[in-house]
This record gives C-alpha cells, structure tokens and sequence, in this order.
C-alpha cells in the first residue's frame, strides 16, 4: 500500500507541477511542456485507479494528438523568440488570488465531504468490458461520439485551408 | 482527515483533479494568447476526467465512469481540432492571436 502512495504522490506531483507551469511561464513552449507533465500524470493517476484502457486513451489521443496539434498551433502562430508577444499574461495577481479560493474551496470539499465510499475487491483488466459496453449499452453515444468526430474532420479542414479566389 | 494520512483515498485524487481545474481556471481567464487559453481548456477536462474516474473506482463501480472519461476525450480532442483550426485561420487574418486584437466585429 505504501508503494502505491509513493506512486501516487509521483504522478501527483508531476500532473499538479505541470498544471502550474502552464499558467505561470513566460515562453509559451513551456507551457506546452508543463501540459505534457500534466497529461502524464493523470495518465499515471489513471493507472492508480485500475482504468487501463483509459490510461492508454490518455497516451495515445492527448499526449500523441491533442499535444502534438497544440505544439504545431504554438509554433505555426507565435514568435517564440518574442517572449512577451508570445505569452503575454494579464492579471497574474488576481488569477493567483482566483487559484487560492477556488483551490482551497475545492480542497476542503475534497478532505472534509462524508463520501460515501464503498470499498471493494481489486478490480481486473478493463478493455474487454468497455469494448462490450461501447457495443451494447453505450452503443447511441458511441455512434453519436463518431458523427461528431467526421463533422470536426470537415470542420476543421474547411476552416484552416487558404481559400483559392479566382480574382 | 486521518485517512489522508495512511494510504490512498478518494479525497488524494479529488484534490488533485480540482488542483488541474483551478490552474486550468487560471490559465483560461489570465492568458491572452488564443493557443494558451485552449491549453487551459485541456487542463479543466482532464480535472474532471480524474474526478470522474475516481468516483467510478470508489464509490460507483462499474464502467460508467470511465466510459464517460472515454467520451470527455473524444469530445476533448474534436474541440482542440476545430478551436486550433479557427485560430490558425484568425492568425492567418490579422497575424495575430492575441484576444485583445481580435475585436474586428466590433467596429
């Protein structure tokens, strides 16, 4: 169990130092590192929570699609040399002053709430079920979830081509 | 309070998710810069995404919780494709991301 703490508090760390660094560095690349931090650490805390198959989907669609897109928006847009047009932060004070009373707000709930947990056997491997769950009783959301994806395909080639004028 | 202490609990990862929302909070409502602001936008779904499969480990069993994790990211990574498409196409307007220069509907 204790292992298990240690690993936590790891993945913690990295997920909340990484979370902390998108907000607060000045270079917007870093903040796309610090985003990466983040990802895999809740990647890790996924594991923690026995979801598998959802730790892999956090690898492969945020750190190898989301983070990837993001990294080409951050090079193809801003003038990385130009630290202050590249991140330019308004307000720092009051977003920190925003961070501590949401923070500690959500933290006390957290701690002090009465959930009601219910402490069960060590659960297995998690694909298999999802698979017959995406196919049976999540079927409409999962063929919702598709449509959704084909329409952003299209959306987003047609709204980031160069369009061709004929004049 | 004391579970806190010994070994893994509920709250360890409630506080966690709702740290990932508050610098996701944060991110959203100080940066100028449109790519920055998505990145926040990231930050605030994966905090859900914590708590949501916490719950589903500790109190609800099941998948139902996962699952629903499962969708969060589809839905995330359709909305990162479609917002970094608009802000290629604003730079590629006004050679700009900064939301403060953003403001031509205005006039």
């Amino acid at each position: 169990m204790h292992t298990n703490l240690a690993v936590f508090y790891l993945f913690a760390l990295a997920a909340v130092v990484g979370a902390a660094g998108v907000p607060m560095s000045k270079n917007i690349f870093w903040s796309a590192m610090g985003l990466l931090s983040a990802l895999v650490g809740v990647g890790g805390l996924y594991v923690l929570l026995s979801a598998d198959f959802l730790a892999v989907t956090q690898l492969l669609v945020y750190i190898g699609g989301v983070l990837v897109l993001i990294i080409f928006a951050v090079m193809l847009t801003s003038q990385i040399k130009e630290i202050e047009v590249s991140n330019q932060n308004v307000g720092l004070v009051s977003g920190a002053i925003l961070f501590a009373l949401t923070g500690t707000l959500l933290s006390f709930i957290a701690i002090w709430a009465p959930w009601k947990v219910v402490l069960r056997p060590e659960s297995h491997e998690t694909s298999a079920a999802i698979g017959n769950g995406l196919l049976g009783t999540w079927l409409l959301p999962f063929e919702v979830a598709s449509v959704v994806l084909l329409a952003t395909l299209i959306g987003a080639i047609v709204v980031a081509r160069k369009e061709i004028k004929d004049d | 309070m004391t579970e806190m202490m010994g070994h893994l609990s509920l709250s360890h990862f409630l506080v966690v998710g709702g740290l990932l929302f508050c610098f996701g909070l944060m991110t959203v409502l100080t940066r100028r810069n449109a790519v920055a602001m998505l990145m926040g936008i990231e930050l605030i779904l994966n905090g859900a995404n914590v708590n949501l499969v916490a719950f589903n480990y500790y109190v609800a069993g099941g998948l139902s919780g996962q699952i629903f994790a499962l969708f969060v990211i589809v839905l995330a990574a359709a909305e990162a494709a479609v917002g970094l498409a608009i802000i290629l196409a604003i730079y590629q307007m006004i050679r700009s991301i900064d939301t403060a220069n953003i403001a031509s509907l205005r006039q």
